[in-house]
């Protein structure tokens, strides 16, 4: 298994939270000092370097217009870790490619990174977060169709080598791509895309990209993991639990409690995601079925409500505790969903400070990577 | 009565079949809704019928009518209704579109206005008025449930909605009127930036309207959109939102008639 550390890069000096009503979209950005923000940016950068150091991998992401991340622009991110790091696989996940209104231009930055970097480059396309759509004016009706049609583009401008071609699909409109540079792994950077749902997920197995699921506790996640490996098994392809990712968050102290203390901390990235309905399920961004199932009642996504930090350790969206503690959470998590083949560490949030953020990744790679390493071989053909 | 050749009560125009309230005798009237939902059976749609042969199709993506992958637009509703009005030989149709059925009706009408005697619009949106950086309306896919139907009825407890009251059937469709509303609004969002320029070829009988506490779409935006169609007249109506036909069906109607008879 290989772990991946990531930080979402939050910036968490806000007013009281009973004085603004969204963490997103609309919060002024009067509320950010450039002056803190700043020192924040190099301090995460520190934390992705020092991933780097001790064996983890390394992921980015990107939000727009929220304090719970200063990281709008991945690829710029991800261009400072390609020349700092050395050894990490670099994981962009990832991509709003069905924000973005210029698939070329993805395709331009990840080539030109992945060449920086000399092939470390694991490029990530997502549909996004549904309050994501705002900063974009992007149309929460289609975004599937708009995803894989942007998808398609990219991979042609990475794959073709003869010079320029011609697109013109229903949303976008290029009479000469021909980038440059092209990518530095060939054919091209391996590629993941996140899963929320066993429906969304088939499109990613018949590609063989590896699915990455989000804090999606023990069924939800099994079921769509079963459902990747069944529609391989449909197809008669190979299937590999290297194809499979869960981020949770992750805080291994020496003891318990310095664990849990930890995680209570990391707790901020679902505390702090304070966003009124109308950002968080815009029409056509959930499927009809699913706003069905809300009006009746049911929780969608990202709701995980006022849970306390012993209830998201029993749905497998925290991991905490001493290493010991940690490793028999994830194994028994990677257990009851049937294996997977790479671990996204959300190791640092809100105010977990520098050196505990540092010493929970000191603890967890030498204590707990090791013997996750053994629960899976990869393949070559691995990210 | 025209025979619109139902399958089952639906309507079939071209490969789409849609919902259909089709309902008594006299001149066509083509009600085009807005994107609260498809208008309903009632009071409103029988007086209406009393005095004209009312036709009311559900728009593609609403109520219980598909969505085809190639109609996304109100330019292609337009399309589509202009088609119904030639597949039906319909002539001498008024026009009546409420919100987006009003854009709509407003781009059927300077395409191609030979089949139309008059044309109303109520809260209709479409075009742009305000400058690039002034808004004409609200922006409803940012603004919470409870504020959006304050700007949107004039008593918006009694447009209060218990979802727990409805059918699967029901919720179903309301979650399809928001995802459709979403697709045919979003951008340019609730107007063509063409259509202002366009509105010269409107040559017929125009009549505009707007409920007095309209907040979405306000009574200057609607004035001042009659104002660009020659001839065209503006009436308010009292005690009533974005949907006036709904709060006050008697005044809506009264207006129809005093306006189309």
């Amino acid at each position: 298994m290989r772990s991946w550390f990531f930080t979402e890069t939050a910036y968490p000096y806000l007013p009281p939270e009973e004085e603004f009503d969204s963490i997103r979209v609309k919060l002024p950005n009067q509320i950010y000092d450039p002056v803190k923000g700043a020192d924040l940016y190099h301090r995460y950068l520190d934390e992705w370097l020092h991933a780097d150091d001790i064996g983890l991998d390394i992921m980015v992401n990107e939000h727009h217009q929220t304090a719970t991340c200063m990281d709008p622009a991945a690829p710029i991110m991800l261009g400072i870790l390609a020349r700092e790091t050395k050894k990490a696989q670099l994981l962009l996940l990832g991509n709003p490619i069905v924000n973005r209104r210029d698939p070329v231009r993805v395709a331009e930055e990840m080539a030109m990174v992945d060449n920086i970097s000399r092939g470390r480059v694991v490029v990530g396309f997502v549909r996004g977060v549904p309050y994501e759509i705002s900063a974009m004016n992007s149309n929460p009706v289609g975004m599937h169709e708009r995803l894989w049609e942007a998808h398609d583009l990219i991979l042609k401008a990475w794959t073709t080598h003869d010079g320029p071609f011609n697109w013109e699909s229903e949303h976008f409109h290029y009479r000469q791509v021909n980038i440059w540079p092209r990518p530095y792994q060939q054919p091209h950077p391996p590629i993941w895309i996140t899963a929320l749902s066993a429906s969304s997920v088939a499109r990613t197995a018949e590609k063989n990209y590896v699915a990455a699921t989000f804090l999606t506790g023990f069924d939800k996640t099994r079921e769509i993991f079963e459902a990747y490996r069944k529609k391989r098994a449909e197809m008669q392809a190979s299937f590999n639990n290297d194809r499979l990712a869960y981020a949770a968050l992750i805080y291994t102290g020496e003891t318990g409690e310095e664990g849990f203390a930890g995680a209570r901390k990391l707790m901020w990235y679902i505390t702090a995601n304070k966003v009124p309905i109308q950002f968080n399920n815009p029409p056509g961004y959930a499927s009809v079925e699913a706003n069905v199932a809300m009006m009746k009642n049911a929780k969608g996504p990202y709701m995980f409500g006022d849970y306390s930090l012993e209830t998201l350790i029993e749905q497998g969206i925290v991991f905490a505790g001493s290493p010991d503690t940690v490793y028999k959470q994830i194994k028994h998590f990677y257990d009851h969903v049937g294996g997977f083949g790479h671990l996204l560490i959300m190791g640092q949030a809100g105010f977990l400070e520098h050196d505990e953020t540092v010493q929970g990744m000191n603890v967890f790679a030498k204590e707990v990577y090791p013997r996750l390493k053994e629960l899976n071989i990869s393949t070559e053909t691995d990210a | 009565m025209t025979d619109l050749k139902l399958h089952e009560g639906r309507l079939k125009i071209g490969d789409l079949e849609q919902e259909v309230i089709h309902k008594g005798r006299g001149q066509t009237m083509l009600l085009l809704h807005g994107g609260g939902g498809p208008l309903q059976p009632g009071d409103m749609i029988d007086r209406l019928a009393e005095r004209f042969e009312v036709i009311a199709p559900t728009h593609p993506g609403f109520g219980n009518t598909a969505r085809l992958a190639h109609i996304n637009s109100v330019d292609d509703l337009s399309y589509l209704y202009l088609d119904l009005l030639d597949q039906f030989d319909l002539r001498d149709v008024i026009l009546v579109g409420f919100s987006i059925g009003g854009w709509t009706a407003v781009e059927m009408a300077v395409k191609n206005s030979h089949r139309l005697s008059r044309l109303m619009m109520v809260g209709a949106v479409g075009i742009k008025q305000g400058d690039r950086e002034t808004r004409d309306f609200p922006d409803m896919f940012a603004i919470p449930p409870d504020e959006l139907a304050a700007l949107a009825f004039h008593d918006p407890a009694k447009a209060a909605i218990d979802f727990s009251t409805l059918s699967d059937e029901q919720l179903t469709a309301f979650a399809r009127n928001r995802e459709s509303l979403a697709l045919y609004a979003w951008e340019p969002y609730l107007h063509n930036p063409k259509l202002k320029q366009r509105l010269h070829r409107i040559q017929i009988p125009t009549n505009v309207c707007c409920g007095a506490s309209d907040g979405l779409v306000s009574p200057t935006y609607s004035e001042g959109y009659a104002r660009l169609i020659a001839g065209a007249t503006f009436d308010t109506i009292a005690e009533a939102g974005h949907a006036p036909q709904m709060e006050q069906p008697e005044r809506f109607v009264d207006w129809v008639l005093s306006r189309a008879t």
